[in-house]
């Protein structure tokens, strides 16, 4: 093995930092995006709302059994030909959108779990005061099942963070794209590609520490 | 006034409730007792709705709903005036003693949440549990939780509180605070429909109990009268199980 090349490596960080707001941006709207979407899916999947349910059950099916990348193709390179409107779609949006729906199917399941362990005697005693369905969700339901909900949930955060590199393949320069470029043109691939392993890893650790912060603020009502 | 007329609920075919009819007036003490599994606590909890009757009628002051067309609006209207007690208090873990109290005021009544922790407060007062208004459930006894589950029942201000059970899952000395809470609501005169199985509460606060047996009214009266002199053979089996001491009546049929 030759040397490493450190100077490089360290003359990589200031590209990699100027690509990683984009990669940020595109797992944060993408992770808000498919929450609220989650959420929906696991009320209507649990209220078993007539129609929406079965909708919802071929949903989350499709987006579980096909792989990101295949859904981020038929999104970019497939769906505008067939659907005029979506020609204008840019690498950025389609793989938001990508990120959204795949991770809203995962998630949807583990929240209608967390949403199904909430003791049914709470949902009784809030029925029993008067409460709709609407107001028993969101006042009782959501904010416990969203404790139970939390480690995996920042499980699917992590992993969408790691699963923005594949827009990579849709043209966009992020984080990976730009890292692959620089790759290319100085012929330094392991110096270059270990530098963004380092740089995903880093930035997954810190959200761990935020999810440690997270978990101690959600389990405040249950210490004894 | 509270009316149940004629109301059936069957599970799978078997009817809980075979027809009851009872009329509660403003301010009366209703104890449902009975052997397990005779509807009581279908009975309550179909007024309720939360289970939905199969059959008859409900009325809660002006409002009377048709069991088996009750409308969305019907069952929150319901809910909205009568108030429930669960056996195992049902409290919601994510909110604070107070915040159990003033939740339904907030999201229900519509109140500013000043105004709702304002009465949430006065009702702790009266509970005697102002010292633990920020704990939360899993940090209290039995017998607290309970009491900030009847404390939440009183705020609704409901035309009637529904007791369902209330002191069964409680360890032994919990039982005592939780049924001075009950007395000093019944001296107030608050309707309530208690089903219990604590016999002497029924003899000192009831106006009336109710003796249930396979989904039917079987005898009702005052305490003074259904537990001295019950006239079915049914009740005289039940209390001479259920009491320490055999009524009289039931000593001469022996």
């Amino acid at each position: 093995m030759d040397t490493l090349n450190i100077d490089y490596m360290l003359g990589l960080l200031p590209v990699m930092l100027k690509y990683l707001p984009l990669t940020l941006k595109m797992a944060c709207i993408g992770m808000v995006a498919a929450l609220v979407l989650a959420s929906l899916l696991a009320v209507v999947r649990v209220l078993k709302v007539p129609v929406l349910n079965a909708l919802t059950i071929v949903f989350i099916s499709f987006f579980r059994g096909t792989p990101l990348l295949v859904q981020l193709f038929l999104f970019y390179y497939g769906l505008p030909q067939v659907m005029a409107f979506l020609t204008q779609i840019d690498g950025v949006t389609a793989t938001i959108l990508g990120l959204t729906l795949h991770f809203s199917a995962y998630m949807a399941e583990s929240i209608r779990a967390a949403i199904v362990g909430v003791d049914r005697s709470q949902t009784e005693a809030a029925l029993s005061i008067g409460m709709t369905n609407v107001q028993l969700m969101r006042r009782i339901v959501l904010p416990q099942a969203a404790r139970v909900a939390a480690p995996t949930l920042m499980n699917y955060f992590v992993d969408m963070i790691k699963s923005t590199s594949l827009a990579f393949t849709l043209g966009v320069t992020e984080l990976m794209g730009a890292t692959q470029k620089e790759a290319a043109s100085s012929f330094l691939y392991f110096e270059s590609f270990i530098m963004v392993a380092i740089v995903y890893w880093v930035m997954v650790e810190g959200l761990s520490f935020v999810q440690r912060w997270m978990e101690k603020r959600l389990n405040k009502a249950y210490q004894r | 006034m509270i009316a149940v007329r004629n109301l059936v609920k069957k599970f799978g075919g078997q009817a809980v409730l075979d027809g009851i009819t009872l009329e509660v007036k403003q301010g009366e003490i209703i104890v449902v007792i009975g052997p397990s599994g005779t509807g009581k606590s279908t009975l309550l909890r179909c007024i309720n709705f939360l289970e939905q009757p199969d059959g008859g009628e409900i009325q809660i002051g002006e409002r009377k709903v048709e069991a088996t067309r009750a409308s969305r609006h019907d069952i929150l209207g319901l809910r909205r005036s009568s108030a429930f007690v669960f056996q195992n208090y049902a409290l919601f873990a994510n909110k604070t003693a107070l915040e159990n109290i003033a939740e339904g005021l907030i999201v229900v009544n519509g109140w500013p949440k000043a105004k709702a922790h304002q009465r949430a407060r006065e009702i702790l007062e009266r509970i005697g549990m102002s010292e633990k208004a920020d704990a939360f459930p899993a940090a209290l006894s039995g017998g607290q939780q309970q009491r900030i589950g009847i404390g939440r029942a009183m705020a609704a201000q409901a035309e009637v509180i529904l007791f369902d059970e209330p002191t069964s899952a409680l360890d032994p000395e919990w039982v005592d605070e939780v049924l001075e809470l009950m007395k000093q609501l019944a001296v107030e005169r608050q309707t309530m429909i208690v089903v219990t199985h604590e016999m002497q509460f029924a003899r000192e606060v009831a106006d009336r109990v109710i003796f249930m047996e396979g989904g039917r009214i079987v005898e009702q009266g005052p305490p003074s009268q259904l537990f001295s002199a019950p006239k079915d053979d049914r009740t005289r089996a039940f209390l001479r199980k259920v009491l320490d001491e055999v009524p009289p009546q039931c000593a001469e049929g022996i």
